[in-house]
């Protein structure tokens, strides 16, 4: 028995030395894999480059798996999809994991470009890495939005509407370009074969190309040391310095700091399953079906944030700024590594340098919190699903409470919230009659303005005078109403200010 | 282990030729000079190649966008009541077979009175969201960032900066016909000439059964 595992041993190791001998191979793959690393760098704070390389071959792996059953064509993309979740085995687990490996993919990619900018190893020699791993950042946002146009369902189809119409608005050749865009005069079967080009073979190209560069570079550059306060990066003496520091404290990165690594890819990995499970695949949702307009398209979690800044922007400023802000935004990235190649790493030195990532990084928070509850739309559906609430209407006169039916029936609280409950694109209307006399009142809603429709041309004259006269009861926790203090001016009498407290409002 | 393999026999000389005699500088400059040549060879090749792989990848943006439009029925005007708002879709003109439904387009038709029709595209002018008509406020509402429109389709409140896209049409034998083709987008409008229409200035009366379009767009 002995006898027999030694020589198979032995037929193994020749078998191996007769590829070897002709891939040769071995012997640089030993060196890579045992390079000198500074052992302040075998830190847990060094996983995350790794993390993403692991989830892109995870992406790669689902979707070629995916792609065994996927219809890239407009008219069987949907229905493919909900094959694949329903008939094929464990098919909804693979979209699932495709779908959350996606979003872990771009998280990890953005903390990983932190923790770069944060330790500074951006810096000299490094820089080229930083502005490849730029591009890696672009090629993985645009894995993520093509990856959503092949979940053709409304949000894709109304994503691509919405993506045209910004290419629609670049000055002279904006038309064209959207015709290129889409392969044709509407979204259809060859924007779909577009995006599957793009998301199947042209950016996982050039995420491995630049990826396979990325990650030489930093086998040839080394890993970045830790920071120390006042330790400066000078390009005359910092490669001297950091290969003298290696051959003194240097570690083999493999075994040394690879273990911490691969811990945590595999605790991502596993993080990527859990949510697979506990989640599931993300859609498909609604049918691609142009006709079918009873839909509140939303983009997918890493361009939330885009989407409430689209709302936000005013109309005059909107072309420019997504013009202008990509170019500013991405060059600034670009011109990091070059502008600021030299000097202190550490981030208690580099003050303006933290300070910017903080805001960036609230600013994509806030946003992206604002893009999931989208205050700034119509709540679509509130005027006929959310239901006056009863307190507004005990002890109203029939006027009063005619008044309440026609604010639910002219889609009033498709904007405005009473009872927490409607849109949050007006203020709410709990309190309105203390803000506003009835004389503002009915020029408000008549004439509309302040991004309020007009609707003079929607309510007759009953209706208006039923409906203020419902708002004026409307005083929050029974506080006095809006006074017209030129009215005592004016009118010999004082105004009469009834107090009502058996119309007072909620409590 | 890694000892190469033993060479079973003395194998002749390699390239004997190139062995006789050494290449003098005349066939060195010789050889550059040919691969100079074999360079440009191939980079006139790659020139002619360049003509249909950009024709074919570009092929889409060398048409007028109004090439891609024709008349197209949404059926006869007795579908549309007077005064009212209602949804009608078309096949567009153009279509790959794969497109399945994403080939049929919705529109809004808005019948005025008589053969006076507005038809307006569902995309909202700010990103191209679907809007939705609401009869009780007369107001088109867009779900995505809030544009809101007025029932001419001016625009009412919200990011647009303008109103609806609106279509040509003409009443054709008491069919309601528009001239349609493309998804309408700020640089690619349903219509070439006013955006809007003002209703007021448009001569009721004028228009007739077989009148090819009203007067708002002057051919």
């Amino acid at each position: 028995m002995a006898g027999l595992i030694s020589r198979s041993t032995a037929t193994m190791r020749k078998t191996y030395a007769w590829f070897d001998h002709r891939l040769g191979l071995d012997k640089p793959l030993r060196e890579a894999a045992a390079h000198p690393t500074p052992s302040s760098s075998a830190s847990w704070w060094y996983v995350f480059g790794s993390a993403a390389t692991v989830l892109f071959i995870l992406q790669v792996v689902t979707g070629i798996l995916l792609g065994l059953v996927y219809s890239p064509s407009a008219g069987d993309a949907w229905s493919s999809l909900e094959f694949i979740n329903h008939n094929i085995t464990l098919g909804w687990f693979l979209r699932a994991m495709h779908g959350w490996g996606s979003d872990f993919m771009v998280i990890v990619v953005l903390v990983h470009m932190m923790q770069v900018f944060v330790f500074g190893a951006y810096k000299f020699p490094r820089e080229l890495t930083w502005i490849l791993g730029v591009f890696l950042l672009l090629f993985t946002l645009g894995m993520a939005f093509t990856g959503q146009v092949l979940r053709f369902d409304q949000d894709a189809y109304w994503g691509l509407g919405i993506g045209a119409s910004i290419v629609g608005r670049v000055p002279w050749i904006g038309g064209r370009l959207v015709h290129w865009m889409l392969g044709g005069p509407i979204i259809g079967g060859r924007t779909l074969s577009r995006f599957f080009d793009l998301h199947v073979f042209i950016i996982p190209g050039l995420l491995f190309l630049f990826a396979a560069l990325h990650i030489w570079m930093v086998l040839r550059l080394g890993v970045n040391e830790w920071p120390m306060p006042g330790r400066l990066v000078s390009k005359l003496s910092y490669e001297r310095e950091y290969h003298e520091a290696n051959a003194k404290n240097g570690v083999p990165f493999v075994p040394d700091a690879a273990w911490k690594d691969a811990v945590f890819a595999a605790a991502i990995l596993l993080s990527v399953m859990a949510c697979a499970l506990l989640f599931g695949p993300f859609g498909p949702g609604g049918q691609p079906d142009p006709t079918i307009i009873q839909t509140v398209p939303k983009p997918d979690a890493p361009f939330l944030w885009i989407y409430a800044v689209l709302a936000y922007l005013p109309a005059d400023l909107e072309t420019p700024a997504i013009f202008i802000a990509p170019i500013v935004i991405i060059g600034g990235l670009l011109l990091l590594p070059l502008i600021a190649s030299e000097g202190e790493k550490h981030w208690s030195r580099r003050p303006i340098a933290v300070l910017t990532l903080a805001l960036s990084a609230v600013t994509l928070a806030i946003f992206t919190q604002l893009g999931t509850y989208t205050p700034w739309s119509p709540k679509m559906d509130a005027w006929s699903a959310a239901p006056t609430p009863a307190v507004y209407l005990h002890d109203r006169s029939p006027l009063e409470r005619q008044g309440a039916l026609v604010l639910q029936y002219k889609q009033c609280r498709n904007c405005h919230s009473l009872g927490g409950v409607g849109g949050l694109r007006g203020p709410a209307l709990d309190s309105i009659a203390t803000r506003m006399t009835e004389d503002q009142m009915i020029r408000q809603v008549l004439q509309g303005g302040g991004n309020m429709p007009a609707y003079g041309n929607a309510l007759s004259p009953a209706e208006t005078t039923a409906l203020v006269s419902f708002l004026l009861t409307l005083r929050g926790n029974n506080l006095p109403r809006a006074v017209d203090v030129s009215h005592g001016l004016t009118h010999t009498a004082p105004p009469a200010v009834p107090d009502q407290p058996a119309t007072q409002g909620a409590r | 282990m890694t000892s190469p393999e033993p060479q079973k026999q003395v194998s002749p000389p390699l390239q004997p030729q190139m062995a006789a005699s050494a290449p003098d500088s005349d066939t060195r400059s010789r050889r550059a000079f040919l691969f100079k040549i074999s360079l440009l060879l191939n980079g006139l090749v790659g020139a002619v190649l360049a003509v249909p792989i950009f024709g074919y990848l570009f092929g889409p943006t060398f048409k007028k966008g109004s090439s891609y439009k024709s008349w197209v029925s949404l059926g006869p005007i007795t579908d549309f009541p007077e005064g009212e708002t209602r949804l009608a879709s078309y096949h567009n003109p153009l279509t790959a077979p794969s497109d399945g439904a994403t080939g049929t387009e919705a529109c809004w038709v808005r019948r005025i009175q008589g053969n006076q029709f507005q038809v307006f595209a569902v995309n909202c002018a700010h990103l191209n969201c679907p809007v939705r008509w609401f009869p009780q406020s007369r107001l088109f509402m867009c779900p995505c960032h809030g544009g809101v429109y007025y029932q001419d389709g001016s625009r009412a409140s919200g990011p647009p900066t303008r109103g609806l896209f609106e279509y040509q049409y003409s009443v054709n034998s008491n069919n309601l016909m528009i001239f349609a083709g493309q998804m309408p987008t700020l640089s690619n409008r349903a219509c070439n000439q006013n955006p809007l229409v003002q209703i007021e200035n448009s001569a009721p009366g004028t228009a007739s059964d077989t009148s090819a379009r009203v007067d708002q767009w002057p051919a």
